[in-house]
């Protein structure tokens, strides 16, 4: 599918939005402003991608860690995100009381997600399962890392999606690690995608930096979940830029230069250069983005800054339905 | 009023239920054509078809993890799992998710769920068809755990779980399912989950059971009457939330206690009520608080002699009650 100027341009801005957060989120880090930081740099391609094949606020999604980028397109504002980087009061997806990039953003049918990995896939077929007993033509989008592919949850999950021909896309973002341990550590296939053969579903491999690519493919396998021809397995493939987390330290398990080799494919310089050549956007529009970019994301953090901590009794409710209090 | 088993009640529960609502739709092993290994479904699938009573695959975690997805979107799903034993593939669906839903997203996501689990020894069953599991869930919060002991309590309380908005775990104890007659009304009545039920007045000693040991407590209640001792039977019912209420007026009034649960001893759910006692009740206590539980094996043995060994029954409750009477 040819896509417009327009279209392509937002995918680009997003992932820009996306990177630029993201690397504030490092140095507010470093500045100890904040205690945590968990990076999407390098995922941006296929998160955007994937989100612009979804219907925003009408399909439904179970996201993971990494997915700053995907929940920018779904709608989560800088300014939410920089309040869960800091664990202020207004925190949408937990009011502060899960870490950060624990995603969950209820008005946009993005479902809270724990830590523990794959658990969200599960719930993914469950979703799924629910929309066709309702016989809606929505989907359901659940992402996850490569290595979390080894979790026995994820093939329940994935398995119930393909028994009942459930409307849900299972995207994995395979960044070469789980944490220190390479992909060749957790399975014998290729790609996770090629488990989806023992499983009964179609599986498909895509470059995960190359976002106009990644749209494509997520929205024919939407399309076809959409008109009840079930779910499809995606992997898209990227290299982790950043450690695995600020915790983490990845000298001990990989060489600068391999890092360095990879920043080549670094989805945001090569759209960017797609744009240009294409002729989709001129220099000057790009660093007028760029410097829109900065100006939001400086904005969100003074708001974050500026904004107050939760009360400490605010961490003994709600742990039943009964005692959930508004506002 | 017709007299009713128990499995019956709560079959009629689940049917009720599903009749009144829509989004009521029951899921696990066998629960379709086959009605359930122990008949708690039959018919349903006749009366409801296959997109409301699903044979899952063989899986609980699956089981458990898709009805949190489908609650998530809304449905109620009524989660069977086919022997309590087998609930532990599906722990952490239970305790990572299920439990933590409201709590870790601030109240913006529910999971209105019921997991049906028959438990409890005493049917040959060995190791893997016996057990009493209880305290692995009870010390969760989020999660509210309910045991009946009588057929109109069963269909009351599940009625009452189905309409909770939050997780509810219902052990059913399995070797009440056809044992258990009592008197069960044809109309729509839901018995509040919490309140405890005091099923026998008394002045000697008061005696906290639940489940198939609340069955036996009332036969020994009655032998002992015969004896001149007089035991308030009181049958917990729900045991998270937990009526400390009724506990203690009872206490106050009896000033001796004894707990008696077929689960093991050792961190069971009666140290929870022995120190409720303990704390609140320290100065109404004529002796020692007494427990009365399964001995710290790792689970009921199959062998007839043994499993006898194992499993408290009526004598062995008449024995410990008549001890701390006589104390
Ligand atoms: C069940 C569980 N075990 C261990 C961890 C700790 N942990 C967090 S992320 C991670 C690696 C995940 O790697 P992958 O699935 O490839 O995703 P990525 O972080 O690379 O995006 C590990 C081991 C966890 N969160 N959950
Ligand atoms: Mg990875």
């Amino acid at each position: 599918m040819e896509l417009s100027s327009e279209l392509k341009k937002e995918m680009y801005w997003m992932m820009l939005l996306s990177r630029r957060l993201d690397e504030r989120a490092w140095v507010l880090h470093r500045q100890g402003k904040i205690a945590f930081h968990i990076s999407g740099i390098g995922h941006e391609a296929a998160q955007v991608g994937a989100a612009f094949a979804l219907k925003k606020g009408f399909d439904w999604v179970t996201p993971y860690y990494r997915d700053l980028a995907l929940m920018l397109c779904l709608g989560l504002t800088p300014r939410e995100f920089v309040l869960s980087l800091m664990g202020k009061s207004g925190d949408p997806s937990s009011g502060a009381r899960q870490m950060p990039s624990h995603f969950s953003l209820r008005r946009v049918n993005a479902v809270s997600h724990s830590a523990p990995v794959a658990t969200q896939t599960v719930h993914a077929a469950g979703i799924g399962l629910a929309i066709k007993m309702k016989k809606e033509d929505k989907v359901v989008l659940t992402t996850i890392g490569e290595g979390s592919t080894s979790q026995g949850e994820w093939y329940e999950g994935v398995n119930w999606a393909a028994v009942h021909q459930l409307p849900v896309i299972f995207l994995v973002q395979n960044n070469q690690y789980a944490i220190s341990v390479p992909p060749e550590l957790q399975m014998a296939v290729k790609s996770s995608a090629d488990k989806a053969c023992g499983l009964g579903l179609p599986g498909i491999t895509v470059d995960g930096t190359d976002v106009f690519e990644v749209f494509d493919i997520v929205s024919s396998a939407v399309e076809r979940a959409r008109t009840g021809g079930g779910p499809t397995l995606i992997e898209a493939r990227m290299y982790r830029i950043t450690p695995h987390s600020s915790d983490d330290d990845d000298r001990t398990y990989r060489s600068r230069e391999e890092v360095e080799e990879n920043k080549k494919k670094d989805p945001i310089i090569l759209i960017r250069q797609k744009l240009l050549d294409t002729l989709v956007v001129s220099e000057k529009e790009l660093q007028e983005m760029d410097s829109n970019a900065k100006e939001i994301v400086t904005e969100a953090v003074k708001f974050g800054e500026e904004a107050p901590y939760p009360s400490f009794e605010e961490a003994s409710y709600p742990v039943f339905v009964e005692d959930v209090r508004n506002g | 009023m017709v007299e009713k088993t128990l499995v019956d009640a709560i079959r009629d529960a689940m049917d009720e239920e599903m009749q009144r609502d829509e989004n009521v739709f029951i899921v696990g092993e066998d629960v379709g054509q086959r009605g359930g290994v122990f008949r708690a479904t039959v018919g349903l699938f006749d009366k409801y078809g296959s997109n409301r009573v699903i044979d899952s695959p063989l899986a609980e975690l699956s089981i458990v993890g898709v009805g949190i997805g489908a609650a998530l979107y809304g449905l109620k799903p009524v989660c069977e799992i086919q022997f309590a034993d087998f609930i532990f593939p599906a722990f952490n669906q239970i305790i990572s998710e299920a439990t933590k839903m409201v709590y870790r997203s601030n109240g913006e996501w529910t999971v209105p769920m019921v997991i049906r689990a028959p438990y409890g020894g005493g049917i040959g069953g060995g190791l893997y068809h016996s057990q009493s599991i209880e305290a692995y869930f009870t010390h969760a919060p989020g999660l509210k755990v309910v045991v009946p002991s009588t057929p109109y309590d069963a269909k009351g309380l599940l009625k009452a779980a189905i309409r909770d908005p939050n997780p509810v775990l219902f052990l059913e104890p399995k070797k009440g399912y056809r044992l258990i007659k009592g008197e069960v009304p044809e109309d729509d009545y839901c018995v509040p989950i919490g309140p405890a039920n005091i099923s026998q007045q008394g002045t000697d000693i008061s005696l906290f059971a639940y489940g198939m040991m609340h069955y036996y407590a009332l036969q020994s209640a009655q032998k002992l009457a015969s004896e001149g001792i007089s035991v308030e039977v009181i049958d917990l019912r729900t045991l998270i939330p937990i009526d400390k209420e009724t506990i203690l007026n009872s206490v106050k009034k009896t000033g001796k206690a004894l707990i008696v649960h077929e689960d093991n001893l050792t961190g069971g759910y009666g140290g929870e009520i022995a120190a409720i006692i303990a704390e609140h009740a320290f100065t109404d206590l004529d002796a020692p608080v007494r427990r009365l539980a399964g001995p710290d094996v790792p689970a009921v043995p199959f062998s007839h002699p043994m499993q006898d060994w194992y499993m408290i029954n009526e004598e062995k409750i008449t024995n410990a009650a008549r001890d701390l009477a006589n104390y």
